[in-house]
């Protein structure tokens, strides 16, 4: 299976085997098994938006296989504040270097710059859309804390969503990326903040088993994974439901008595207060060690469109 | 089509020469006429004729044209059972129904504010797939946002 020259752009772009591919190359990254480039290769970083954690992630990937980094952090030191389109910039830029990461606010953005560059395009967040070396990280925190996901005839995981679903991107991608894989999924949210139909839709034509409820109480017992997310006061219409429903979305210590002891709670971070820090103590916490995954998914993920695995 | 229907397809003048678009549904009639690109010849419209299958419908009847291919395309998206008939010397010719194509390139505008194709000078391109309910359903190639067919706006 060859990468090389490929866009990373959306997870909906990927099958189970092209997944499980990127995932064993970022365990290779891990244990620091991953060759270095040998011809001096350029990474240019395109934040239209900023975005400080993912940025600096790609840019150690990128130097610790050997490879060097030019771009820019935001928006206000390009030549799109002068009017030029984005189609446009990334026509220049691409002569400038062998692999392109891009994030921008607009949706589609990246698919749009793919078309534009005849480098690799990796897309790191389209606004509302996808991120999906996020996607990839998250997968990759599943495998090690459930070694045996992915693998042929395993019983499915049982991996529950808490928070805001309806605009939690990571959520949606996340999601669909599991549908390839025997899974059980647990969508645990406010009704008006409930997984949007489309994203249910995808979902039940590949034969997942969804439920939905209110209450993490009713569920976390069952679980072998749970997946939380912020639950953003501006998304309420309502503030008064807001405070009203907030508590119920508060992962607090005395919730996990009763659970699997391989439950693993992980989170995209940063939080702002929806797991409190007495969970951090406890050995079903993987959401620290989930961030430090960001580094070696995306040195698989350059190695691969890159050609040097 | 059953003899009621025939006759209520007839409450439209027939044509000479040209093409009736037929089982249109009655909301997406005007929006049928607006996809004809040229609109030189007589074009008769019926909205709101009972039809056995669909309850109520829209007829079109253009005289002395057939449809583009990326006429035919578009009527397919808004109207996935529409029935074509080529009319010559007031007799129907050759009869089909319309197929909604796979993917359809700029003919459909995306409705999401923050998608890409709506800032930039884009060509958009959706995926068409058949919803559960018989309807459409289309998925922007950019944001991949999925509309219904009721949603979506012909460019
Ligand atoms: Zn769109």
């Amino acid at each position: 299976m060859s990468f090389a020259g490929s866009d990373v752009i959306s997870v909906a772009d990927f099958s189970r085997e092209q997944i499980l591919h990127i995932l064993a190359a970022a365990e290779k990254a891990e244990r620091g098994q991953l060759p270095m480039f040998t011809s001096r290769k350029v990474m240019a970083v395109l934040f239209f938006e900023p975005s400080t954690r993912t940025r600096l992630s790609f840019e150690s990937a990128m130097q610790r296989l050997g490879g060097t980094v030019i771009g820019f952090a935001d928006a206000s030191s390009t030549s799109t504040r002068k009017g030029e389109s984005l189609f446009d910039t990334i026509r220049m830029v691409e002569n400038y270097a062998d692999v392109l990461v891009i994030r921008h606010p607009l949706e589609g953005s990246a698919r749009l710059a793919a078309e534009a560059a005849s480098p690799p395009v990796i897309n790191g967040g389209d606004g509302a859309n996808q991120h999906p070396t996020q996607t990839f990280l998250d997968l990759f925190a599943i495998r090690k804390t459930h070694p045996r996901f992915g693998a042929a005839g395993e019983p499915p995981l049982r991996i529950g969503f808490l928070g805001d679903l309806k605009y939690g991107r990571t959520v949606h991608s996340l999601s669909i990326a599991l549908s390839h894989f025997p899974c059980e999924l647990v969508f645990i949210s406010p009704p008006s903040l409930a997984l949007p139909r489309h994203i249910k839709e995808i979902l039940t034509d590949r034969g997942v088993a969804c439920v939905e409820g209110e209450r993490v109480e009713q569920h976390i017992d069952s679980l072998d994974i749970l997946y939380v997310v912020r639950l953003q006061k501006e998304r309420f219409a309502d503030q008064l439901e807001y405070e009203r429903v907030r508590g119920a979305y508060v992962l607090q210590a005395g919730m996990l008595a009763r659970v699997k002891p391989n439950l693993r709670i992980l989170h995209p971070l940063p939080r702002v207060g929806e797991i409190t820090t007495d969970v951090d103590r406890t050995p079903h916490a993987y959401y620290f060690a989930q961030a430090g995954l960001g580094v070696p998914v995306r040195q698989a993920i350059l190695a691969l469109v890159l050609g040097l695995v | 089509m059953s003899k009621k229907e025939q006759h209520t397809t007839l409450q439209v003048p027939a044509i000479e020469h040209g093409t009736v678009i037929d089982h249109i549904p009655s909301h997406a009639t005007l929006t049928v006429v607006k996809i004809l690109s040229v609109l030189e010849d007589l074009v008769t419209i019926g909205i709101n004729l009972s039809s056995h299958v669909m309850g109520r419908k829209g007829v079109v009847k253009i005289a002395n044209r057939k449809l583009s291919p990326d006429e035919v395309a578009k009527i397919a998206i808004i109207a996935p059972r529409a029935t074509l008939s080529i009319i010559e010397s007031y007799e129907v010719v050759k009869k089909y129904t319309v197929t909604p194509p796979d993917v359809v390139e700029g003919i459909v505008r995306c409705v999401n504010p923050s998608c890409i194709t709506n800032h930039e000078t884009v060509r958009t391109r959706f995926s068409v797939a058949k919803a559960e309910d018989g309807g459409l359903r289309l998925r922007c190639a950019y944001c991949e946002r999925a509309y219904d067919q009721e949603e979506i706006e012909i460019v």
